[in-house]
Order: C-alpha cells, then structure tokens, then sequence
C-alpha cells in the first residue's frame, strides 16, 4: 500500500526559477493495486514519483510505504521497500557489471550485505531460472557484462532485477520510453505478467495514454502539480484516449498543445 | 654484503632516486661477482612489489569507486613514518605495519570526509589531505628522516636462513603481496564488495538497490590507504629507512602500474585485473631499472621522474593509438 497525504515539493525554492513541483497531492494506493500516471511535461509524475521512491524529499506531507512512514527516508534506507525500474535502460543496472552480478545486487537489495560470495552456485542457479523466464537467450550470457545488452534487454532484465528481493511497490518510470515499439510491447506484457501473478503494488508514470488505459486499474492525470483525474472501475474500461484528451480540456479549461500527450 | 650497502642515513631529498642508486652502488663493490644485472633485477622485483601495494589501493581508488585519489601521496610515507618511529620505540615490526595501515586507513577517511560529508571535489579533497600529511609526516618522525639502524624488522627472521638477502625480500613481499590479492579479490566478489563496485560504477543505481554509497565511499577509501600505507610500511622495513619526500610521486607510480596492467590484460574481471596491477607494478619497476643502467641512454638517477613521467605518458596514449588504428 502507498498512501500519501498533502505532499508539497518546491525546487530552486527563494530563487527566480522557484517552482511548485507538487502542490498538496494526496493519493492512496490500495496492496496489488496497479495505478497508471499520466501528465504533460512538468506536470510533476516524476516528481510524485521521486517523493515514494526518496530521492525527493518532499517540504511538507507525508508518505508511507506499507505500514512504514519513510517521508524523512532517504532513496538507500527506503530500498526494501521500493522496487524501480528507470527510464533510461543505462541508469538502472552497471554497465560494467556482468549481468549475474547485477542480479546479485538487486537481490539483496534493502538487506544488509556481508562477506558471502555474491555468485555462489545456488544464486546462479536462481538466476538461470529467472532469466531463462524471459525467453531471450540471456540465461547463457550471465557472465556477460549488462553494457553488451541492448536496451530492451536491459530493461527486460531490470524487470526481473525489480523481483528478486521482496518489496512493497514496483515503481515504474516511463521504462519503455527509450526503446523501439517492439520491444517496448515485450517489456510492457512482461510488466504485465510479473505484476499480475506476484500481485505487486505498482505506478507506473507514462507519456502514453494509449498504456496508461491498456494497463492497470486505475489511471491518475497530473497537471501543475496537481491530481485533476482519477478514474478506475466501470468508468475507466469504457474510457477512450479521445475522452481522456476531452476530460483533460474540460478541467483544465485550456487548450491541449502537448503533442506528446496525444501520440499512441 | 648487503647490509654494508644499504642506507644508514638518508640525507638526499628524493629518496627513491636514492634507492636506484643503491642498486648501482651495491653491484660496483659485489666482490662475489654477481652480475650487476641479477642484483638490479631482483631489486627492481623487491620494489615492484612494495609498490603492488600502492597499485592494488590505487585501483581500489581509481577503479573500483571512480574516486581520484591523491591522498596516496601523503598515506604511503605515513605508512613509513608511523612504521619506522615505533620499531625504533621497540614496538613489535608486525604490529608497527598494522598501525600503519590504521594511520592510513584513517587518512583516507578523511579524504572520504571531505568529499561526502562536505561536498569538496573529491580530487581537490584529496589534494588537501596529501597537503597537511606532509606536516603530519614531519610531526610523527620529529624530523625529515628517521634511519632503523639495527632494528628489527618483519624480515629480519628471515635473513640468515641460507638464502640471499636479495632474494629474501622480494620473497618476503611477494608472499604478502599475495595474501593481499586474495583477500581483495574474495572481498570485491562478496556481496559487500559489489555494493562499493556498483557505488563507483552507477551511483543511482546501487541506492535505489539499498546501498549507501556515503558509507561506500568511507569504507573505499580507508581500504585503499591502508594498503597503501601498509606498502609504505613494507618500504621503510626493506629499505631501512622512512623519508618524508618518498611518497612524492606514489600516485604516479600506483597509476602506472594499474594502466600498465591494464594495458597488458584487458578488463576481464576482478582478479585478473588484481593481477594485472602487481605485474604492472614489477614490469614498471624493471622498466625504469632497464632505462636507467642502459649507459648508451646516458640517463642518470635524478631523471627517474622523467622517465616514470614518459613511460605513464606512452602507457596512456598506446590503447587510444591502438583504437585509432582500427578505427
């Protein structure tokens, strides 16, 4: 479960570029629930989804995570709690690492890490076997380093790294953002396998209205730091992006000229 | 025939130079008859893998955390300094080491300090704890140099065992540079130890997989100097002396072997890349030996910087040439 209460976040605060990233969000998000966020640039779904994953700390408000109260937690001492998968295929797993130990990180992640060796043979055992999941070959490549992947790839193994160790919510930030449409549709059905059959509480923030109605139960538009759609249920299955674009005009009471809200 | 040549005093400013011409000296008044070769050669081993020290701590560094570290400069004669003044004190040779490499570790934690907890560039850090070492250094020997006439060292047990002191040494180093390795090695392969890769390697990543790459940073960077201090500590017993000018340089020589084995093995995991530093270090030291004895260059002992400055200069440049040529 997340739930956040009246989150205010102010960059460049006293300066000339002072800017309200958030201003008063409150959201709750029920356990196994799997929420869409969608918003044009700067409309702060980044920034909402950098206050749960703590590299924002927010001015005022609170957040929990579970039963855990982590408003003041930093992005290390949160991690058992937040599994994330970036957008940028390069910011989520080491280049320079091979791809096991990249798993091997990400499995004890948000546990304490002592002087076991990361690869023994029952840890690379799992890891075949997870890997092997994905049906692209990798699970004969573990020793490879994760910068020989390509994108997809790598985002398809951040998946499974997101997996690995136990965590409350999945985060997603635009992760097939940065890839090709085919290997963006291969990474969103396996989002949505994982999510489904280990019931994991998700957000996933996209640019796209066309995944953010395919996907999930619930779908949250943000504008000015501002929640000003939140549809689930009946009314959000017979939601068409056209109504979403129509909704989005008729709130705001202003013109829509993000174009990248209307692709896909 | 060795302790005759050894240094009861060091009164020059670069010690090092000092060193090589030791090695020069030593050959001139071999009455044995010795080649003045085999006597350079093992020499130059000895040193390499005193040095080893400094190259795996400088990859620790440089490497492993991305963190350019200056502070070896000041750490290596800490080792020496803290080492030499308390065998003369009558400490115990192997428990003077093991304060060494604290007075190190300690050193590098507040490099680590200044660059986590007070946001100073980290080179420019460790620019500024190489700085106050040097006063430090001074402070801990009471004076420029301190000379361990007599003293017992970790090798004195050692000598007299039937085998030639200038086989002892390099022995002796060569058998605790590979405990170092291995230890090392088994650490960067544990789960502690890729939490501080992944620090270097994708700071963002490794926090949002629960790592404090603050801690990392401390953690580094203590190892780092200890091992460079603990290799000081190992210069002052073999050379029987500590001098407060010996670390000018020790990052150049550290790099050096670190590029040079690089250069020799590629990256291909952790404990070649160890490896790839003790024989860089070794393959450094017989390098700058070869240039300095061979009369038709007509280099002297004082050109040493010279040379350790154009041999890192063509190491750097030979792999982009390389690239070039394929490219």
């Amino acid at each position: 479960m997340i739930s956040v209460k009246n989150i205010k976040v102010v960059f460049g605060k006293g300066t000339p570029l002072q800017k309200q990233a958030l201003n008063g969000v409150s959201l709750t998000i029920e356990q196994g629930s799997f929420v869409t966020v969608i918003g044009s640039n700067g409309a702060g779904k980044s920034t909402l989804l950098g206050v749960l994953a703590g590299d924002v700390l927010p001015s005022e408000g609170e957040v929990t995570i579970g039963h855990t109260d982590v408003t003041r937690k930093g992005t290390a001492a949160r991690a058992g709690l937040v599994a994330r998968v970036f957008q940028d295929p390069l910011t989520g797993s080491c280049g320079t690492l091979s791809i096991e130990e990249n798993l091997a990180l990400a499995a004890r992640r948000g546990e304490s890490r002592g002087l076991t060796p990361a690869l023994g043979a029952k840890r690379r055992e799992h890891f075949r076997e997870r890997i092997a999941e994905l049906n692209l070959g990798l699970e004969n490549r573990l020793g490879d380093r994760m910068d020989l992947l390509s994108g997809g790839q790598r985002q398809a193994v951040s998946l499974v790294m997101a997996t690995l160790a136990g965590s409350e919510v999945l985060l997603l930030d635009e992760h097939t953002a940065a890839l090709d449409p085919g290997m963006a549709e291969f990474v969103m059905n396996l989002t949505q396998k994982i999510v489904t059959e280990r019931k994991l509480t998700t957000m996933m923030v996209t640019h796209s209205m066309r995944q953010a109605l395919d996907y999930g139960h619930r779908t949250i538009m943000l504008h000015s730091g501002e929640i000003v759609l939140d549809v689930a249920g009946d009314s959000r299955k017979t939601l068409q992006v056209e109504d979403l674009i129509a909704m989005f005009r008729r709130i705001r009471g202003q013109t829509l000229d993000d174009d990248a809200l209307l692709i896909g | 025939m060795l302790p005759f040549c050894r240094p009861r005093s060091i009164r020059g400013r670069f010690a090092i130079n000092k060193y090589v011409a030791r090695i020069s000296l030593c050959a001139k008044h071999d009455e044995k008859g010795r080649t003045l070769s085999q006597i350079a050669f093992w020499g130059a081993v000895e040193l390499g893998l005193v040095y080893a020290f400094v190259a795996v701590g400088v990859f620790l560094a440089f490497r492993v955390l991305d963190f350019p570290d200056l502070t070896v400069d000041g750490s290596f004669p800490l080792g020496a300094a803290v080492t030499a003044v308390l065998i003369i004190a009558g400490v115990n040779p192997w428990l003077a080491a093991a304060v060494a490499m604290i007075a190190g570790a300690a050193a590098g934690i507040v490099t680590a300090l200044l660059n986590v907890r007070f946001r100073i560039l980290n080179l420019l850090a460790s620019i500024l704890t190489m700085i106050a070492l040097f006063s430090v250094n001074l402070r801990v020997m009471g004076k420029p140099n301190v000379a361990l006439i007599n003293a017992d060292t970790m090798l004195s047990p050692f000598y007299g065992l039937g085998l030639r002191d200038f086989y002892v040494r390099p022995l002796f180093v060569g058998i605790l540079v590979l405990v170092a390795v291995v230890v090392v090695w088994r650490f960067l392969e544990s789960d502690a130890g890729l939490a501080m890769r992944a620090t270097g390697a994708n700071a963002r990543m490794a926090r949002a997989q629960g790592v404090d790459t603050s801690r990392q940073i401390y953690l580094g960077m203590a190892i780092s100097n200890a091992l460079v201090a603990f290799g000081g500590a190992l210069f002052a017993q073999t050379n029987g002396f500590a001098d407060v000018t010996s670390g000018v340089g020790t990052i150049v020589v550290g790099l050096a072997a670190v590029i040079i084995g690089e250069t020799l093995f590629g990256a291909r995991g952790i404990l070649i890349a160890l490896a790839g530093c003790v024989l860089g270090s070794i393959l450094y030291r017989i390098a700058i030996q070869l240039a300095l004895s061979t009369d038709m260059l007509g280099l002297q002992a004082s050109d040493l910087n010279f040379v350790t400055a154009a041999l890192v200069t063509v190491a750097l440049i030979l792999p982009r040439l390389r690239r070039g040529g394929a490219a």
